[in-house]
């Protein structure tokens, strides 16, 4: 009993030193494979033009000029002394950030070095990159509206695509805002769909959530062959045009990028902050958190469980339904057979990445989106990375950040779970 | 849609007959007969799904939705007939003769072992949800053996698949490893596995040790014969050495959940994780150890599609939508290895009876897949099937199988 006290104690790394130490390792390769592929061995001295204005913009051929292997080793110090901070000693609340800072950076040696002694339409990328967004983070967000209640959303991906498909048709036969409606009104049947299920019956959330995918696939490919392929003038749904922002999309770049958009982006950045205000700063929002995190005590204070989480749902089935309707009318006017391929899963990628919060999942969805967007320029550009790598990124950021090895995403405490009253 | 209280219903689950079983069936499933009585249910899934689908049918029938308007009747008879040409042609393509019994089996085989894979792991409480992924990298393991080594048929097709069960086994293992070592839930893992998975694919045929020469798309060499599964019915029948393999697979996962000691650790653990823990059970281990298995027969069921199917060239769409179905036929089969069998081949028929369903009546193929959805939700959600056909819960019944992502 008494020699316990002359055994050393064993000083272990908490989690968070041991993260940002793995964070340090990973800055430290990163900047070594900068320094040594984007620096050393790029053929001769060239140079990456970077267009940062449109043909079309007010302000034409504003340019930006990098010498690549400069801007590699300049990227290399940058990475070395980010990852020397993380090394030394734990700062760590910002392990994260730096990571972010440093994964920044070497994108931004990347893309010198895939367009050097080439001209690259920067303005370009990062403009599909907002689009490209948009299905993501609407999906992201209806995917935080389910779970914050509580009920595991994987359907995204069928709600998106079944809304795409009412979109079309009703679009197709009478107009641009029907098929909004129709694809609000299908979006939002499916998620009472899934409540229903979830409450109901007590179906296990995730089967229930299969079944909406593989229904919505199955029915919208049944409806467009049978029905579809007959009436043809029913699958050209006609396309929302860009509203230009005075004076501010006339700024190089972040004009483009923001701000000469159709209503759907502007209308997906307003919700981002609707739904923050409304699940951080409001009843609504404290009571809806507080049936994800602990039905029991919500229901103990008089607050209906099953009621707000069919309210909550339902909602964001809606927003999914603004998802499809995205898709349907303002990227694709015909409609095809699995036309969403994944993008739902992704949303469900940029939900757990975004951390369950709406401005998370619109960094996530404007991550995802700026891969995306790489990957379809980087074709163009010719460069030996094959472009299946980059699609994969959400996936592997995704298993990366549930596994917890860099900052750990927490989903709501009784999430996935049925509430059954006592 | 409340529970029906009716008592008028005689309830045939309790019918004598079915209670006294015969005994080589008990013996064969290991005591539990339960499964038997539940069979009410899935054959009323089943049924109830199947008049849904003949609904949509009915409503998606253009030229009899006009004729509606003027000739109310005239309209009705064209949409039943409508419905029972279909009808009966799904019945005749999977049933109505050799070839159609053969084609059954044919598209049967595939299913079997990736139901297998989502009841097993069902059964120790894991919801392997990446069949997909796994059958897609352990397809591709095989399809390397059988393009890169040059071996006789007789050690070629067993080193195939070989490959093929520790490609599965691996890409599931991920997912294990992760869950017990980090507790990332394995639905997301294994969703995310599944398209990382797909686009590894991709890529990997557009190198040269698979693609085709001479090609730009991602498309396999053509499989030399030594590495193509067999026809055993002879050249005229789709069915091949993968049947008898799967058929073998639902008497291994019988023996092993059930007369094993490995497989009672996967049911305990899915019983109750926390027990098993105490009662001295490497919990972490044997999430691991059932992942592999399960991803071992997609593997399998992987290179049942990329070495036994005419062509025999590999493109990255050949695990189809199975991964998905696997989901239905492991809920249908109720988690049991002979459940999955007959589930398996019912969705096989549903699937070859489709195709002459498509060529008879012009129903889409895609028909059988909402069937299969309704399927599902009326074998998870058994309340709706009793509130539909009026028939009593029994005493107890569980549906959840899987527990949230949360903390």
């Amino acid at each position: 009993m008494t020699d316990t006290s002359t055994t050393p104690v064993k000083i272990r790394a908490t989690p968070e030193v041991r993260r940002a130490r793995i964070v340090g390792g990973i800055l430290l390769v990163l900047a070594a494979f900068v320094f040594w592929f984007f620096g050393l061995n790029v053929m001769g001295n060239l140079d990456a033009t970077f267009k940062i204005t449109l043909p079309t913009d007010k302000i034409k051929d504003v340019k930006m000029i990098l010498n690549t292997r400069t801007l590699a080793f300049v990227v290399a110090g940058v990475l070395a002394f980010l990852s020397g901070i993380q090394l030394r000693r734990s700062t760590e609340k910002r392990t994260n950030m730096a990571l972010a800072i440093g994964l920044f950076f070497f994108i931004f040696a990347f893309l010198a070095w895939a367009a050097a002694g080439k001209s690259f339409s920067l303005v370009g990328m990062l403009r599909s990159t907002v689009i490209l967004s948009v299905p993501i983070t609407l999906g992201a967000l209806s995917g935080i509206m389910c779970e914050r209640v509580a009920i595991v959303n994987i359907g995204i991906e069928g709600q998106l695509l079944a809304s795409a498909f009412a979109a079309t048709i009703l679009g197709s036969a009478f107009g641009l805002w029907a098929g909004v409606v129709g694809a609000l009104v299908v979006g939002a049947l499916l998620g009472a769909f899934l409540a229903w299920l979830a409450i109901r019956f007590q179906v296990d959330q995730i089967i229930a959530g299969v079944v909406i995918n593989i229904f919505a696939l199955g029915m919208t490919s049944f409806l467009a062959t049978r029905v579809l392929s007959k009436a043809q003038d029913l699958n050209s749904a006609p396309q929302f045009k860009a509203i230009k922002i005075p004076f501010l999309s006339d700024i190089p770049l972040l004009g483009s990028m923001f701000f000469n958009h159709n209503f759907f982006i502007y209308l997906m950045f307003l919700l981002v902050i609707i739904l923050h205000i409304g699940l951080f700063y409001t009843r609504w929002g404290l009571r809806s958190r507080s049936v994800g995190e602990h039905p029991r005590a919500a229901d103990t204070v008089g607050i209906n469980v099953f009621t707000t989480r069919y309210r909550n749902v339902i909602l964001g089935g809606l927003i999914a339904g603004l998802g499809g309707a995205f898709l349907s009318l303002t990227q694709i006017s015909r409609f095809e057979e699995n036309m969403t391929a994944g993008i739902g899963f992704i949303a469900l990628a940029a939900m757990i990445f975004g951390r369950w919060k709406p401005f998370g999942a619109l960094a996530a969805g404007l991550v995802f989106g700026f891969a995306r967007a790489l990957q379809q320029k980087l074709g163009i550009l010719a460069t030996p990375i094959p472009s299946e790598f980059l699609l994969m990124t959400p996936y592997l950021v995704t298993i990366i950040v549930v596994a917890g090895v860099v900052g750990r995403a927490r989903a709501p405490a009784a999430d996935g779970e049925p509430y059954v009253k006592e | 849609m409340t529970e029906s209280n009716d008592t008028n219903h005689p309830n045939p689950e309790e019918s004598p007959t079915k209670r006294q079983l015969p005994n080589f069936l008990a013996r064969v499933t290991g005591g539990n007969t339960g499964w038997l009585r539940s069979l009410l249910i899935p054959t009323l899934a089943v049924l109830a799904a199947l008049i849904f689908g003949a609904l949509f049918i009915a409503l998606t029938d253009l030229e009899a939705l006009a004729l509606l308007k003027e000739d109310f009747r005239g309209g009705l008879s064209l949409m039943t007939d409508g419905v029972s040409v279909a009808y009966k042609a799904l019945f005749t393509g999977a049933f109505g003769s050799i070839y159609g019994l053969s084609e059954t089996l044919f598209a049967a085989t595939p299913l079997i072992l990736a139901g297998l894979s989502v009841a097993l792991g069902f059964r120790a409480g894991l919801f392997n949800i990446g069949v997909n992924g796994q059958m897609l990298i352990g397809g591709m393991a095989a399809v390397w053996v059988g393009l890169n080594i040059t071996l006789p048929g007789y050690l070629h097709i067993p080193l195939a698949l070989v490959a093929a069960v520790l490609g599965g086994a691996l890409w599931a293992g991920i997912a294990g490893l992760l869950k017990a070592k980090t507790g990332a839930h394995e639905v997301i893992t294994t969703i995310m596995l599944n398209f990382i998975a797909f686009f590894l694919i991709e890529y990997l045929l557009t190198t040269p040790a698979f693609q085709d020469p001479g090609r730009n798309n991602p498309i396999s060499e053509q499989l030399p014969l030594s590495a193509r599964l067999p026809d055993i019915f002879g050249g005229d029948y789709r069915v091949s050495l993968g049947l008898i393999i799967a058929v073998a697979a639902v008497f291994f996962v019988l023996w092993l959940l059930y007369k094993s000691s490995p497989g009672f650790e996967f049911r305990a653990v899915g019983f109750n994780p926390k027990a098993s823990r105490y009662a001295g059970m490497n919990v972490e281990k044997l999430l691991i150890l059932v992942m592999g298995v399960s991803g071992g027969l997609a593997g399998i069921a992987g290179a049942n599609q990329a070495l036994g199917l005419s062509p025999y060239m590999v493109t990255s769409g050949f695990a189809g939508t199975i991964g998905f179905d696997s989901i239905a036929l492991a809920l249908l089969g109720g988690s049991h290895p002979l459940g999955v069998l007959w589930a398996s081949i019912l969705f096989g028929a549903m699937k070859a009876g489709g195709r002459s369903m498509q060529a008879a009546a012009q129903i889409p193929l895609e028909l059988v897949t909402v069937i299969q959805a309704l399927v599902i939700v009326f074998i998870a959600a058994p309340e709706l099937v009793r509130a539909i056909f009026r028939v009593k819960p029994p005493e107890k019944e569980k549906t959840q199988l899987t527990k949230g992502w949360g903390g």
